[in-house]
Order: structure tokens, then sequence, then C-alpha cells
């Protein structure tokens, strides 16, 4: 389970998002939906704990999360199955086998991941979600540069994932064909006034 | 965190890794050393455990800006900051691994080189002492000061201008020790302060790293 | 009514408005009287002859020196604990008074040590820190200018600042141990308060006063240009304009 109440967020001391309230139980996803520049991102950094959010109550995200943003976290020199034994240890998992076979990894899985192609990486990316273990998965923008072959294979694992009792939050422009909910952020936006115990309040 | 040490020992014998190039480093200023204050023994004696020591300590800055630089890049150091492994515990391990790749075979390298610079035979287990006990704080200094420094576009400088003063008592302590056993002195308290500081860095050092880590990445 | 409401930015920027005039002035004062009577109204040293008063200077700068770290390091220290952004402002804006004091301090000192030591130079320990303080505040500076954003600007420069003292006063140890090492029972003694007289005396504590004045209404001033700047950057990125 994962609830948001009135969450406001920041992107350099400044609010962009505020009053974002969802809750999704075990199975659900969430698709969120913006213009450029409209938060999603820092929406979703927040609920990851790579930064605070301003204000507002937040349930059931810590320790839970497995984040993937714009960067895929791949070693150019390290091949796909050295990449996704890696963060396996580091999130206390051993088995990459079902990550390789999801994405149609394993015939790649001894190429360094300095080599694939920008689809390709995107594919080991993804698969690193797998071999992690946690429940909420938050995905910016996952389907950049994948083809619609992949992208269908990605809507599976996120199926097969809510299917598992996982948990999905993603931004994307994409329709996947999952069962979701969306939230625009758009209306969400911070008005200038706003200030939620912005760092710089003080100054106005 | 053995994978995290592992993971990043393997990157560094990979091609492009930058293994062996603070090695390299090391030689060609040790032996631009003679060629720059000339080749009389008694001065180069004299002077080698101090050259040889600021040749390790610039080697060891020599490759911080990649320290963490590739990981920020890549978002690897998002993914860690949201991995089980604490965020102190994954710097303190990417010292070691920086010590492992770079402090090590500084120390290992330094006696031969030693005998390029008429380092008096007396001085070359003391010489080799005094890198083992004090390039540690090398590394753990050098992380701290690549996490202040991780988001700043061509920190690379920066990096430099902050981390050196910081080395100055390691430097001090570390090239006395090393001087003294040269020209056999007591040296007990110069390589007990390296000793501390070396401690001291590895001990709280990983918390400020981690703290101004988790800022930059904010 | 409690000392930290002037935490708030218009509330410093008013109390600043009223202490600076009398800052300034004292300032002036203190500085003139002292300096005035330490060249002209005291005797030269039987030793030193009138080379001695470049210590009216020398004194003052480089305790201004020390303390303004000081002063950084407690408004760091309260920036981390209590995010007051006057604090962290006040850090920055005391960082360059700092370096330009640790400058007077080394020149004077090297103009005054010519004579006195045959010498513009010497790795004495007291000399030799100074050196590395002035090293410390070039990194600090130069770490506030780089990062963009002006709270993890603040947020880095403060921990840098924390163990930046602490290795800094490591330094001053080690630099202690290794000046003794290198040349036994230094002759060269900076320390001249023990053996002064009052007649010294009296003229450099006033000029000290000045100087610390003078520290802080340059402080004072600096801080309230860094809230503008601040102020005028949390308008502009609410209205979407660049700066």
């Amino acid at each position: 389970m994962l609830r948001l109440k009135n969450i406001a967020v920041a992107r350099g001391g400044v609010p962009v998002l505020s009053g974002v309230s969802f809750a999704l139980e075990a199975g659900q996803a969430l698709i969120l939906r913006g213009p450029n520049g409209s938060g999603k991102t820092t929406l979703l950094r927040t609920i990851a704990g790579l930064q605070p959010a301003l204000s507002g109550e937040m349930e059931g995200a810590e320790d839970r999360v497995a984040y993937s943003g714009h960067a895929d976290g791949l070693k150019a020199m390290l091949s796909v199955a050295e990449n996704l034994k890696f963060w396996a240890a580091v999130y206390g998992q051993h088995d990459i086998e079902g990550a390789l076979e999801a994405y149609a990894l394993a015939p790649l899985s001894d190429r360094l991941a300095g080599t694939l192609s920008a689809g390709q990486k995107r594919r080991a990316g993804l698969a690193r979600l797998m071999v992690t273990g946690r429940p909420i998965w938050i995905l910016d923008e996952p389907t950049v540069s994948l083809d619609a072959a992949t992208v269908g294979l990605f809507a599976d694992a996120v199926r097969a994932h809510l299917g598992g009792g996982g948990i999905a939050l993603l931004a994307t422009h994409i329709d996947l064909g999952l069962e979701a909910q969306v939230l625009d952020v758009a209306p969400l936006r911070a008005m200038p006034a706003d200030l939620h115990g912005a760092s710089d309040e003080a100054f106005l | 965190m053995i994978a995290l040490l592992l993971r990043d020992l393997r990157l560094a014998l990979r091609a492009g890794g930058g293994f062996g190039l603070g090695l390299a480093f090391f030689l060609i200023l040790t032996v631009l050393v003679p060629f720059s204050v000339g080749p009389q023994s008694a001065l180069l004696a004299s002077i080698a455990p101090g050259v040889l020591w600021l040749g390790a300590l610039l080697a060891c800055l020599l490759s911080l800006d990649r320290l963490l630089a590739l990981d920020y890049e890549d978002g690897t150091l998002d993914v860690l900051a949201t991995a089980p492994l604490p965020l102190e515990a994954a710097l303190a391990v990417k010292a070691i691994a920086h010590w492992i790749t770079t402090g090590l075979p500084l120390v290992i390298a330094a006696p031969f080189l030693g005998v390029l610079l008429n380092l008096p035979p007396q001085g070359f287990g003391w010489l080799v002492l005094s890198l083992l006990l004090g390039t540690p704080a090398l590394s753990m200094i050098g992380t701290f000061g690549a996490a202040l420094t991780v988001g700043i576009k061509r920190g690379g400088l920066l990096l430099s201008l902050l981390v050196l003063p910081l080395y100055v008592p390691t430097l001090i302590f570390g090239a006395e020790a090393a001087r003294r056993g040269a020209i056999g002195m007591e040296l007990e308290t110069p390589l007990l302060m390296l000793s501390g500081i070396s401690l001291g860095s590895i001990a709280l050092l990983p918390f400020a790293a981690a703290a101004a880590l988790r800022m930059t990445i904010r | 009514m409690s000392l930290w409401e002037y935490a708030n930015p218009v509330k410093f920027l008013a109390l600043s408005a009223r202490v600076q005039p009398v800052a300034w002035a004292a300032a002036l004062t203190g500085i003139v009287v002292g300096l005035g009577w330490g060249f002209f109204g005291t005797p030269d040293d039987f030793r030193q002859g009138s080379t001695v008063k470049i210590i009216y200077i020398h004194v003052p700068a480089a305790w201004i020196a020390i303390n303004a770290w000081i002063m950084m390091l407690i408004a760091s220290l309260i920036w981390l604990v209590r995010r007051h952004h006057v604090s962290a402002l006040a850090a920055r804006a005391a960082a360059p008074v700092g370096l330009v004091m640790t400058v007077i301090g080394l020149l004077t000192g090297a103009i005054w040590g010519q004579p006195m030591w045959g010498t513009w130079w010497a790795w004495d320990p007291r000399l030799t820190s100074f050196l590395i303080l002035f090293l410390f505040y070039l990194g600090y500076i130069a770490l506030w200018e780089a990062i963009e954003d002006p709270d993890t600007a603040a947020d880095l420069t403060s921990v840098l600042c924390l163990v930046g003292s602490v290795f800094a006063l490591m330094s001053r140890y080690a630099v202690l141990f290794w000046s003794q090492g290198l040349h036994q029972g230094a002759s060269l003694s900076l320390d001249k308060e023990e053996n002064i007289s009052d007649v010294f005396w009296i003229p450099l504590v006033i000029s000290i006063a000045g100087f610390t004045l003078l520290f802080i209404a340059l402080v004072l001033y600096r801080t309230g240009t860094e809230i503008s700047l601040r102020r005028a950057r949390a308008l502009a990125v609410r209205l979407d304009k660049e700066l």
C-alpha cells in the first residue's frame, strides 16, 4: 500500500506541485501525466525518498521503492549479467534469470552494457527493477527509446508485477494498455503565491 | 557491501577504468624530480621521503574526480541512495576500493622509486609503513571532497582546491615519519599521529561525505 | 522575544540598518585613534625602531582572519541545525573579508619580517598556519561560487566549513610539530603580546576593537546584499524569469 496525502514538492526550493493525494493498494498502478516541466520527475523522486517533501503525509514508501530515472544505472564496462547481479546483490537478492527472460535479454547477457543500443540499454535498466525484489516500482519515462515490441514486453512485466501484489507508479505518455488510475498533475501546479514551507519563503 | 567493492575493483581493472594511471603518474613524477633538482645523490637522498610522499599524494588526487562523478552521471548514485545499503557504508566501501586500486599500488611501488632517489637503506621500511598508514586517510578525505563536488560541472579543479588543504596534516606527519626513518631518528610520534588521522577519517568522514552527497542529489 | 527573530531576513535588515551607522562610525573612530596613536603617539622600539609600528595593522588583521573563520563555523552550524538563511548568508558574506584580512596579515608580516629577520618569508609555524588558513578560505569561497542552487551551496559549504575546521586545527598542530622538527628551538617568535609594554598595548587594543567593528559593519553590509540577491532570485524563480 502506498498513500500520499496533500503532498507538496519543490524543485530547487521552489514549490512545483501541491495537494497531491492518492492511494494505491497492492496490485494497483498509477500513471502520471502532465506537460514537460510540470513536476512529474520531482514528485517521483520525492516518493522514492531522494528528496524531502515540502509538506503533506506519505505512507508506505520507505524502503519499499525501486526507482528508475532517466539514467539506467548501468556500467558500460560490465556485462548485462554483471550489472544485474550487482544490483541484485545490493538489494539482497540472487536470481536474475527471471529479469533476463522478461526483457528477452538472455542472448545479450554477456555483452558489455556499453556496446548495447539505446533501446537494449533501456531494457537492461528496466530489468534492474525486477531484481530488486521491491514491491513499489517508480518509473520515470520508462519507454524512452523502446520500440513497439519492447514496450509490449515492458507492459507485460509491469502486469506481472502488479499480479504478484506489486505497485507501480509511472510517468509516461504512451498507452501501455494497463488497467491503471491516471493522475494529471497539470491542475496541481503550485501557484507563485503558494509557499508550503518553501525554503526561500522567508525572503518573500 | 562486498558486491559494491567487487564491482568497483572490477571496473577499475577493466579497460578505461584508469587502473595504473596513478601509478604511472607517480613513476613519471619521481623520474622528473632529479631532472629538476640535479643528480647529486646526497641531495636526492635527503628529499626522497618528501618527494615520494608528495608524489603518492598527487597520484591519489588524480583519480578522485572519477570516484563519484561516473556513478553520478549514469544514475548509479540515485539508485544507491534508495537501496537498502546505507549511503555512509556505500561511500566507505568506495573509499576502500579507491585505496585498493590507487593507494595500495603506490605503497608497493614506493620502495622501487626510492631506489631511483637514493633513499637510504634504513628508510625503505619506514617509507612503506608511513604510506601504508597514511594513504587510507588520503582516499577517505578524497571521497569526502568528491562527494562535495560531484554535482558541479567541471568540478575536478575545485576538487583539488578543496582536498589539498585537507591533506596537509596527513602529508606533514607522513612525510615527517618517512624522513625521520630515513635518517634514523625517533619516529613514534608522527607514526601515531598519522594512524590517528587515518582511523579518525575512516570513522567520521563517511558520515560527512554521505551528508554532502544527500544534499547534492536532492 | 527571542534572538532568533533576527534570523528573519526582513527583521535582520531593519536591525542591520539601525546598527550599521553606529558600527561604521565606531569602526572608523577605533581605527583612526588606534592607528594614529600607535603610529605617532608611541616611542620607537629600542631594537626594532619604527618598523614595530606595523603591529597596529598586522595583529588586528590576523585577529580578524582567525575570528572570521570561527564566526563562519558558528554560522554554518546554525544553518545546518536551524536552517536560518541569514546565518548561511552571513557566513558567505564573512568569507571574503576573512580572506582579505588573512592576506593583509601575511603581507604586513612579510614587510615586518624583512628588516627584522632579513627574509620576507620563513616557514615559521604561525606564518605557515596562516598560509593554510588562506587556502581554506579560497576553497570555501570557490565552493560557494561553483554551486548554482543557493540552498545546496549553503549546505555543502557548511559541511566543508565544519570538516575544514577540524582539519585546520589538525594542520595547526601538525605544523607546530613539523616546524620544531625542522629548525630546532626556533628563534623567531612572533608572540609579541607577552613582552609588550602598556605604551604599545593600549593603542593596539583600540586598533583591534576598531578592526573588529569594521568586520561587523562589513559583514552586516554584505549580508544585506546577499539577502537582497536571494530575495530577487526567489521572486524571479516564481515569475519564471532568469535572473
